[in-house]
């Protein structure tokens, strides 16, 4: 009985955001800007549907009217971008966004035919190295969200062992991701983490479906019966009212609301801007008392207040060890396995090349050289499964 | 063929001989007409909008700008090109629903030419190697299921199909191979610095290049199905293969020819893609356009002349519906049924062009 627990929590990765916000502070309404929205899917992709809501949100909170925006939809990470792009642009749009990765080359396409347009990509990686004035990178650090999350799963394990379902050394948890992308590895690795502070002995395995969109992989991880599991999409809970832990995921209206505002008064806007927890960007959902452990929610406000003061710090290296062929030419490690140094990828190239230190005082700095998570190390304790991808 | 149905009423159908063009074009107007209609009553049923404002909005998302008029060029000419490629095969009653597989794998053959030796050789040389890789690539790709039918007599719809999945696997590979960043799936715009490889555009129009090689193809298309030897070949195999062999055509010969031809310009169309708009490949970059070649071509009965109104009907529906879908902030999926309707009575109206409907009381004798 033990053993057959021993895979004691399954976290679904569900490469989709959920949906809901509630800030909103209404402006004077003016016709000063219009917004294009380039979106890959439509409203039935959760990962779309979060950015659809959170440009409804701002635009709302703006005091925009509906004739101020408007939505592409199922656009393609091709030449259609670019077209779109270029038809919003033509249409009087001053500020077009666009929200998948792949949508980047050719936002910047369009964005050197347009350079009285600001062009604004989200997950993307080139901004700070393309040194167009007009294109921009946005992100959340929501590792801080995933590390919350991870915090909650480890209390679960806790309250396991104590039942006596496993040991302490038994205790496993699961782990569904898309690629072996950066924004992947700093998201279990940060949710392993969280975890970790809490249950020392954990460790993870992770699997991946190679894909960015595809609900019947996910879905398979997330039906294995009766395992609580903490996921990255609030919805879930309708779905597993016994299982269901916590979530977290990006809102991204703060970011639209802070360009609309830069554009209204003439400043410019950030090559990379990290939304965080401070910012409104990275949003937990309420935790699922039914399932979490006892004490859950007043320990993620008590580690959540610690990362906004910057007191602890998700990637702090005496956390982790890296050992064995997981330490890259570009990494340095000292006795103990901890990180000193590490030169990650963060100007892309086809190359990989690891080209710019990211270890500052005693932690791995993610999201701070560019807004694209770049944290790709793998670290003690985390298995990985099918890397095929 | 009269239809019993006891002492009622009785629906006669008869095949019509051939109508005057003026009659065969009143029923397709009078079809658009109902099909409009009929869209009008959907639209302001299930939205509440004035359909003919959503008329309107689908005309100016087609043609309202300069650019979107180039948009709508391009997206006929690779239609068109795919379209002009499946026709050899469907009119020798080979059915080649393999075009996807073939586009990716044209596709897939300029993409590496481009990465492998981007900064290796001169770009005049670059390019002619891409043309020729992804013509070849497409011909392999289209000729297997050729070879096997003339050899072995398989079934080429499955046949093809198939295929489709192996090159739509083997791209999915190719893509994590080359992929940059690491880890995440995608290529990205390749050679976005050196435009290594990228075909060359004519004056500050993007799009032109490959609208006059479609245009180009579509003439050459339509005298070689209708002037040449080998394009009476084809049709007298698709009429039937014993008449063929009766007469001295290798059927086995003119199975694999014909096949390679459709493959090789389905591989063109990839090298258009990739190499002339796109400058990347991913496993969707073919779009179905493999599947909606079949109708363009099918609705043209697979006159390439006429193909060129088909392809424009199609692509001018899917930009329309996506300009509603912008517009209106309706679902995509709302433009679809629009385009659904609209073809379900331009596809019927054929139906009354071969046939004739006719309403009888049923006397001793049906009529």
């Amino acid at each position: 009985m033990k053993k057959i627990l021993s895979l004691a929590l399954v976290l679904v990765m569900l490469l989709s955001f959920a949906a809901c916000g509630s800030k909103s502070e209404p402006a004077a309404a003016s016709k000063d800007v219009k917004l294009g929205f380039i979106f890959l899917h439509d409203e039935n992709s959760t990962y779309d549907l979060n950015f659809m809501n959170g440009a409804k949100e701002a635009c709302a909170a703006l005091g925009l009217s509906e004739d101020q925006y408007l939505f592409r939809t199922n656009i393609p990470e091709g030449q259609e971008c670019y077209d779109a792009a270029c038809e919003l642009a033509d249409a009087g749009c001053n500020i077009i966004f666009a929200d998948s990765f792949g949508h980047e080359d050719y936002l910047i396409q369009a964005a050197k035919e347009f350079p009285n347009v600001q062009f604004c990509h989200a997950t993307g990686t080139k901004a700070h190295t393309e040194g167009l004035d007009n294109y921009h990178n946005a992100f959340a650090a929501i590792y801080e969200g995933r590390y919350l999350a991870g915090v909650a799963a480890g209390l679960k394990l806790n309250e396991m062992i104590e039942a006596g379902e496993f040991t302490a050394e038994e205790a496993k948890m699961g782990y569904v991701g898309a690629f072996t992308y950066a924004e992947v590895v700093s998201g279990y690795t940060s949710f392993y983490l969280g975890a970790k502070s809490v249950c020392p002995s954990v460790t993870m395995e992770v699997t991946f479906t190679g894909s960015w969109y595809d609900e019947t992989a996910e879905k398979e991880g997330c039906e294995t019966a009766g395992v609580p599991n903490v996921s990255y999409n609030g919805s879930t809970v309708a779905a597993c009212p016994n299982t269901f832990i916590v979530s977290s995921r990006i809102n991204w209206a703060p970011y639209y609301e802070y360009v609309v505002n830069c554009v209204r008064n003439g400043e410019a806007i950030a090559a990379d801007w990290t939304g965080t927890i401070a910012t409104g960007s990275v949003v937990l959902t309420d935790v699922n008392e039914q399932a979490a452990a006892a004490g859950t929610a007043e320990k993620i406000a008590e580690v959540k207040a610690d990362i906004e003061a910057g007191k602890l710090h998700v990637f702090d290296v005496t956390t982790f060890t890296v050992s064995g062929d997981n330490v890259k030419p570009t990494l340095t490690v000292d006795a103990e396995g901890h990180v000193t140094s590490y030169l990650a990828d963060v100007d892309t190239d086809p190359a990989y090349t690891g080209d710019t230190e990211v270890v500052e005082n005693g932690f791995f700095n993610e999201s701070a050289k560019r807004s694209a998570p770049y944290f790709d190390l793998s670290i003690d304790g985390i298995t990985l499964l099918d890397v095929a991808f | 063929m009269a239809k019993q149905s006891g002492g009622r009423n009785v629906l006669h159908i008869s095949k019509r001989g051939v109508l005057p063009w003026y009659r065969a074009w009143a029923i397709r107007g009078a079809a658009i007409v109902l099909a409009l209609i009929v869209s009008a009553v959907v639209t302001t049923a299930l939205t509440g909008l004035n359909p003919l404002g959503v008329y309107a909005t689908m005309i100016q998302g087609a043609f309202g700008t300069e650019r979107k008029m180039w948009i709508l060029g391009q997206n006929m000419a690779i239609l068109l090109c795919v379209s002009l490629a499946v026709t050899p095969a469907f009119k020798m009653r080979f059915w080649n629903v393999g075009g996807e597989g073939q586009i990716l794998i044209g596709g897939l053959a300029t993409a590496a030419c481009m990465i492998l030796l981007g900064d290796k050789i001169p770009n005049w040389l670059l390019i002619i190697v891409m043309v020729v890789a992804s013509v070849l690539a497409g011909a392999i790709w289209g000729g297997i299921p050729a070879i096997c039918k003339a050899k072995w007599n398989t079934n080429e719809t499955l046949f093809t199909l198939m295929m489709n999945y192996v090159a739509t696997q083997l791209v999915a590979f190719m893509v994590i191979v080359w992929e940059v960043p690491k880890g995440a799936g995608k290529i990205g715009i390749i050679n976005q610095n050196t435009c290594a490889g990228w075909l060359p555009q004519i004056g500050s129009y993007k799009y032109l290049l490959n609208i006059l090689i479609v245009a180009v193809l579509t003439l050459i298309m339509y005298f070689y199905l209708t002037r040449s030897k080998q394009g009476y070949e084809i049709s007298v195999v698709g009429e039937s293969e014993r008449t063929a062999r009766y007469v001295g055509i290798k059927v086995g010969k003119v199975i694999v020819r014909t096949m390679m031809i459709s493959g090789g310009l389905c591989g063109l169309a990839g090298l258009l893609l990739v190499g002339g708009t796109d400058h990347t490949i991913t496993t969707t970059i073919a779009g179905g356009r493999g599947f909606t070649a079949v109708m363009v071509a099918w609705l043209a009965k697979f006159n390439p002349l006429v193909m060129v109104f088909t392809s424009f009907l199609l692509v001018f529906l899917g930009r329309g519906a996506s300009e509603i879908t912008t517009i209106y902030g309706l679902n995509h999926s709302f433009g679809d049924i629009l385009t659904g309707i609209i073809l379900f009575f331009i596809i019927g109206s054929e139906f009354f062009i071969s046939y004739r409907l006719s309403f009888l009381k049923n006397t001793k004798k049906g009529a």
